[in-house]
């Protein structure tokens, strides 16, 4: 088996409010290794973007509660001096984020917030040098004459260059990890398709793992190795793509795979929807959390809303579930079908 | 950039144009008539019609307007044979009741006030932005609340009040400071830093805590965008982010108010001018309102309208220069 590239355990994450305690990730744990592509999905609210931070080490202790661990680089990033975190930022773990209209600065070139990252795991390096870098990270990501690019300003670049030169940045220093908080969620369909494909064929070049947050399972069937289903905080199911797509194993999986039209599927009703919104994050339900939601909860007389399930491994399909329906009926989830 | 410097300077020049027409119509259709402000007690109805015509105010208001505009460019002549007498370019008309041009009345204050105005500046800047990022920096922490509540009570404080108060802690009882007054900084730089002490102060309380705000918003404000986290999870150090993407930001907008503000101040700080009786602008349109000395009126009001219309003009300058978004547009 290829190296670990992190290691999160336990992992909670929660913020105190005027409202209440916001409890936006409720003990998850995942491995990421080197070369795979991990997708996690989620509605919003899910608690994928504060793990993406949490893993960044970019959330304030002064105003969040975190235990478990998150093991990066030989560090644990929860404990960790700030000094020791800033060495793993853009080495070990490097960051894309949802919007590339906000995520550049709009006071300096491309060119010099790309050399500006480069420089900062090469403080010995030279300015001719860091150029050089820019101008060959802003060809690898695809821009048209990156000679020309590379003294413009980010507003005069559109959604989907800015996201390339955004991977620019963050690829520019060969990071282990690659942390992409829906990268493509805010730009136009034809470009999320080449953004996807670039991160792809980045990938197969630098040899980083990728973590692809998103609600979007279609960017996850295209992309991701291993999928992990989120919701409330809290890992509702975890599978190799192709198992998640044929045999979802949790009920929640299955209701996000119902509610997305597919070409093949030639019905014209409408989308099936999961009843219910997602709780809020200050009141989590007793027991699953997915429960006020799900069909099956009625029948299990009162043991979804009193007893937290565990995550627990199917054996004949190798993913593993949070659910207490026994092993035949999540496995005939994916049929449609439920015996009671 | 030229053709933005361009489009800027023109657009000031027209503003300066408005800016003069309209303080000429003011005076013009006020219901005083000038012609009688002229002689006080010893006026005759021939005297003041004499002077209306030593004056021009007998001429169409469009030909006075015109006479008024030549005389800022060349200077303008008054009277004939043995009454004429000049006031040199540029020339903001005569004060009967002061006997003398209004541009020299000015020339006198301006240095009183600019200097009021300068001192005052660089200390609430100071005071007003170092403090603002001290509390962005401890939000919600005890530096904070101290500056916020200070700031509250400084903004809340009336000039006047605020600057007897200074007067009486520093002049009278611990008698630190001299009672304010107008040194020549070329002369005496120390003695008129001490001398203009109090009023600067006064300025600074007055003017710092609205900046504090700015700045502590701007910055709490900017440390929420993307970018900047983006920076921080580039791997910047701390300080590196707080310059290049915190506070290039959060400082802009300041520096637009800021520009205005300085402009403003320097045409006339009318209260504390007042108060420690420094002969500067401010106090000069006070006594000119008072007085009912129309041509003073006219003339400090276009200054200090010209004070406003060129630091508008040097902070757009200054935005083309530090945002390349205004710079490259169109």
């Amino acid at each position: 088996m290829s190296e670990l590239v992190l290691q999160v355990k336990d992992l909670k994450v929660s913020f105190s409010t005027v409202d209440g305690v916001v409890q936006a990730v409720n003990g998850i744990s995942f491995d990421v290794r080197e070369g795979q592509t991990l997708g996690i999905v989620g509605e919003s609210g899910s608690g994928k973007s504060v793990t993406a931070s949490a893993i960044m080490g970019l959330i304030n202790r002064n105003s969040a509660d975190m235990s478990g661990s998150i093991l990066l680089g030989g560090l644990d990033v929860l404990t960790a001096q700030e000094r020791e975190i800033r060495a793993l930022r853009g080495r070990e773990a490097a960051m894309v984020f949802q919007d590339p209209m906000s995520a550049l600065n709009p006071y300096y070139t491309v060119g010099k917030q790309i050399a500006e990252a480069y420089e900062v795991h090469h403080p010995k390096s030279s300015k001719k040098e860091r150029q050089l870098i820019a101008l060959d990270m802003l060809a690898k990501v695809g821009l048209p004459k990156p000679s020309e690019c590379i003294d413009e300003y980010p507003h005069q670049f559109s959604g989907g260059m800015r996201q390339r030169i955004v991977i620019a940045i963050a690829l520019v220093n060969n990071p282990r990890l690659l942390i992409a908080d829906e990268p493509t969620t805010a730009l136009d369909v034809t470009v999320q398709a080449q953004i996807l494909e670039l991160m792809m064929n980045l990938q197969q070049e630098f040899g980083s793992a990728i973590i692809l947050i998103t609600h979007d399972l279609g960017v996850v069937a295209e992309v991701a190795d291993e999928v992990m289903v989120m919701y409330a905080g809290q890992t509702m199911e975890s599978s190799k793509v192709q198992t998640l797509f044929d045999t979802p194993s949790h009920p929640y999986t299955r209701g996000l795979l119902g509610s997305v039209r597919s070409l093949d599927n030639s019905e014209r009703g409408a989308l099936h929807t999961i009843a219910g919104n997602p709780p809020s994050m200050i009141s989590l339900p007793g027991g699953c959390p997915f429960h006020p939601r799900c069909e099956f909860a009625s029948s299990m007389d009162d043991l979804c809303s009193s007893v937290q399930p565990t995550l627990r491994v199917l054996p004949t399909t190798g993913s593993e579930s949070a659910c207490h329906l026994n092993d035949d009926q999540l496995l005939s989830l994916g049929r449609g079908v439920i015996h009671d | 950039m030229i053709a933005y410097l361009t489009r800027r300077i023109l657009f000031a020049g027209v503003l300066l144009l408005a800016v003069s027409l309209f303080t000429f119509l003011v005076f013009a259709l006020l219901p005083t008539d000038p012609a009688a402000l002229t002689c006080g007690k010893a006026c005759t109805p021939e005297r003041i019609e004499a002077n209306r015509t030593r004056l021009g105010y007998d001429q169409p208001l469009l030909t006075q307007y015109g006479k008024f505009l030549k005389g800022i460019v060349a200077g303008r002549t008054y009277g004939e044979g043995q009454g004429e007498f000049t006031c040199g370019a540029p020339s903001l008309g005569y004060s009967f009741s002061q006997k003398d041009c209004v541009t020299s009345l000015i020339a006198r204050t301006l240095p009183v006030t600019g200097s009021i105005a300068i001192g005052g500046f660089v200390l609430w800047m100071i005071f007003g932005i170092g403090l603002g990022m001290l509390s962005a920096l401890k939000r919600g922490r005890w530096p904070d609340r101290l500056i916020s509540i200070v700031s509250v009570v400084g903004l809340s404080f009336p000039t006047f009040f605020l600057a007897l108060l200074l007067l009486f802690i520093f002049v009278i009882w611990t008698q630190i400071l001299p009672f304010p007054s107008y040194v020549s900084p070329t002369e005496d730089f120390f003695g008129w830093c001490q001398a203009l002490l109090l009023p600067w102060l006064t300025i600074t309380i007055i003017s710092s805590p609205y900046y504090i705000r700015l700045t502590r918003f701007g910055m709490l404000e900017t440390m929420n965008e993307d970018y900047v986290r983006l920076g921080i999870a580039k791997g910047l150090k701390r300080w590196t982010v707080l310059r290049k993407y915190v506070l290039r930001s959060a400082l802009i907008p300041i520096v637009t108010v800021a520009g205005l503000d300085f402009g403003a101040t320097l045409g006339g700080a009318v209260f504390t001018e007042s108060i420690f009786s420094l002969p500067g602008m401010g106090r000069l349109s006070i006594k000119a309102v008072s007085d009912s000395d129309l041509p003073v009126l006219v003339g400090t009001t276009l200054v200090a309208g010209t004070f406003i219309v060129v630091f508008n003009l040097l902070t757009d300058i200054f935005y083309g220069l530090v945002d390349p978004r205004v710079r490259i547009h169109k």
